[in-house]
């Protein structure tokens, strides 16, 4: 996993709430067994229409926000389906960073098993850097996930919480399967105490 | 000791390892695997030298993209799909895991063929790839979804990194009226919390009108808790459900049996168990619902008319607008006179024996409306057998439904039952989104018998019209 450390980046606003998995990346995509190449479909009922031409108004079709690796989004950001395929097309497309007011829990996991930073900020705070983003290419959005703080392209500065754990595995692009393989012997352990007590699981 | 939640007894009957930061390793019991959230786990762990660490504990079933016609292991498929059922194929021979291939008749949806094959079990923890893993809390397990990095973590350590979730109430009082089904349960606390008012919770469901519902109507309750926000949702184990366990082919037996038993039965929320949010809704207050929008919050009784963006605050007013826009409704029009195109009962939400046997119940000597399309889909291979013996079939059939077989079918559309632009389905499923059923596609989420009841006269239609 690529390490998440600073990022400044140019954002792009996306003023929804409830945005689903299934818009993020509709399940036609799901038929890959790769997790690379689904950038271009990030969005894809939203961003292209029935013959596959893309739609100007969609924001990420602007020449602004062509390049973005920021998104600021609406309430309940990634509800629905534990698709992995959500973090995966957002990262193919470069998206590297998520702010917004709240998210659903699985697609929140997924974002950091992925090099993709969700940040969490309250409504109003969301709201200066939605407009923020509004301003287009010019505006770019700086994170700094070690000292936990957004800066808006006007310097004003926002500071976010992120658990402890989560914060340490992405700035240092750790592998958490081998995080856990360290604590075998506890594994081992609860294993054989547990099938004791439940024979039957 | 200090009272606790059901889920905190099976959270700390499952803790391997928790570190100083609060960071904890849960053990899992049951990892259920499917095609589509599974090929590049299994393919880090060839990547990685990782072998599976307890593959007697691993169930694999293809169900998302198998298509549900009776061509599917001839050519029905397209490649990519293929391409996907072979890949899991190989996957749990290769790494020796428990698997019901398409060509096997106990195939079906992992959330029905789990419970009906005794590997869902109480107390137990649960996890698949996919988000509706929360139907098993129907037995008093901790069942819930997890993304294709988990399963391939969940794959080599048989663990979950996981912070606790708080815990939330939602109850039940007294008895539901008639017509009125789990799945208006369901979607009526949804209607009531919203999408996002489970989020960061671990529901239990309890109250006298969960108490009576069925097994399979407690598993709709359950399915739906993710459509709600919520990590997952539970139900006390009871009579019921070791009634509906016993016997499967996965269940324990003999002296392992009682054993078994004597756990489960301590499976419960203590008295003075702290609750973090409690919900309480009147079971004599819900009605059969539909929902009107394109998320799973936008929940009315069947009585009611569209709404108007501006019933509405914040957000929403802006997400009511888009919602009605693509739903293509007017505001004012009763919900009633809203005309249908196609009817899907099926799904892990409603796909099991006494879903079809209610919608049957509704469809017995009638035909469907001229025009419309209907089909049922079993949730498996098993289910549709029984449906056949009972003659549900025949019913179905004789309705003018076509009669599939197992799969997730048009829950998602990832195989080729599909919705086209503009047609709109009474859906037994669990997700309205844009799209979910096909571009463009528009539904209404409802029980069985409202299906069925919409089948009859080509309009949502309140069930109790018709019984």
């Amino acid at each position: 996993m690529e390490k998440f450390t600073t990022l400044s980046g140019i954002a792009a606003p996306l003023p929804l709430i409830n945005v689903d998995t299934d818009m993020i990346i509709p399940k036609q995509f799901l038929k890959t067994i790769k997790r690379s190449g689904l950038g271009v479909n990030l969005f894809d009922e939203m961003r292209y229409d029935d013959d596959g031409n893309e739609i100007k108004d969609f924001v990420l079709n602007k020449p602004a926000y062509r390049n973005a690796e920021i998104l600021v989004a609406g309430d309940n950001f990634g509800c629905g389906s534990s698709r992995e395929h959500a973090p995966w097309a957002l990262l193919d497309f470069g998206i590297r960073c998520v702010i917004g007011p709240s998210y659903a829990d699985i697609f929140y996991n997924n974002c950091f098993k992925n090099g993709i930073l969700p940040i969490v900020l309250p409504q109003e705070q969301v709201d200066v850097l939605m407009k923020d983003a509004e301003k287009g290419a010019n505006a770019r959005i700086e994170v700094d996930l070690a000292a936990q703080t957004v800066t808006s392209s006007d310097g004003e500065v926002f500071s976010f919480d992120v658990d402890g754990f989560k914060k340490h595995c992405l700035l240092n692009g750790l592998d958490d399967i081998g995080l856990t393989m360290e604590k075998a012997a506890s594994i081992d352990a609860f294993e054989q105490q547990a099938s004791a007590a439940r024979p039957w699981v | 000791m200090s009272p606790k939640t059901l889920y905190d007894k099976i959270w700390d009957a499952h803790l391997a390892h928790e570190a100083e930061d609060g960071t904890c390793l849960l053990y899992i019991d049951r990892h259920l695997v499917h095609e589509v959230t599974s090929p590049q786990a299994f393919e880090g762990l060839r990547m990685t030298n990782r072998a599976v660490r307890a593959p007697d504990k691993t169930i694999a079933v293809p169900d998302h993209n198998v298509p549900t016609t009776p061509d599917r292991v001839s050519g029905g498929m397209n490649e990519e799909s293929r391409i996907q059922v072979e890949a899991l194929d190989k996957n749990a021979k290769d790494f020796g895991i428990h698997y019901y291939p398409v060509s096997d008749v106990r195939q079906g949806i992992v959330h029905i063929v789990g419970p009906e094959q005794g590997w869902t079990l109480p107390g137990m923890t649960v996890v698949c790839g996919d988000s509706h893993t929360a139907t098993h809390g129907a037995f008093g397990a901790l069942a819930h979804g997890i993304g294709t990095s988990e399963v391939e973590h969940v794959l080599a350590t048989q663990t979950l990194i996981q912070k606790k979730s708080k815990n939330m109430k939602v109850e039940i009082t007294g008895k539901l009226r008639p017509g009125v089904t789990a799945k208006d349960i369901t979607l009526s606390v949804i209607g009531k919390t919203g999408t996002a008012g489970g989020t960061s919770y671990v529901i239990e469901y309890c109250g006298q009108a969960i108490r009576d519902l069925s097994m399979e109507g407690r598993m709709t309750v359950c399915n739906m808790a993710i459509e709600g926000g919520a990590r997952a949702g539970l139900i006390a184990p009871d009579e019921k459900t070791y009634k509906y366990v016993q016997g499967r082919p996965h269940a324990p037996k003999a002296a392992q049996w009682q054993a078994a038993l004597n756990w489960w039965k301590t499976l419960y929320s203590d008295d003075d168990a702290h609750w973090d949010k409690v919900v309480t809704i009147r079971g004599e207050d819900i009605a059969p619902v539909v929902t009107w929008g394109t998320s799973p919050e936008d929940v009315l009784p069947i009585t009611g008319t569209v709404p108007a963006p501006e019933d509405f605050e914040g957000g929403k007013v802006e997400a009511a607008k888009r919602s009605l826009d693509y739903m293509g409704l007017t505001p004012g029009t009763p919900l009633s006179e809203v005309k249908i195109d196609t009817v899907f009962i099926g799904s892990c939400t409603n796909g099991r024996i006494e879903d079809l046997r209610a919608a049957a119940a509704i469809l017995k000597g009638k035909k469907i409306k001229d025009g419309l399309r209907a089909m049922v889909v079993p949730g498996s291979g098993l289910v549709r057998l029984q449906a056949e013996e009972e003659g549900l079939a025949d019913i179905f059939k004789e309705a003018g439904f076509e009669w599939r077989l197992a799969g997730c079918s048009m829950c998602l559309a990832m195989n080729p039952d599909q919705l086209s632009p503009g047609e709109r389905c009474a859906a037994t499923s669990n997700r309205n989104f844009e799209g979910r059923q096909g571009r463009g596609g528009r539904t209404h989420l409802m029980s069985p018998a409202m299906a069925a009841a919409a089948a009859v006269t080509g309009h949502l239609t309140d069930v109790r019209d018709l019984m």
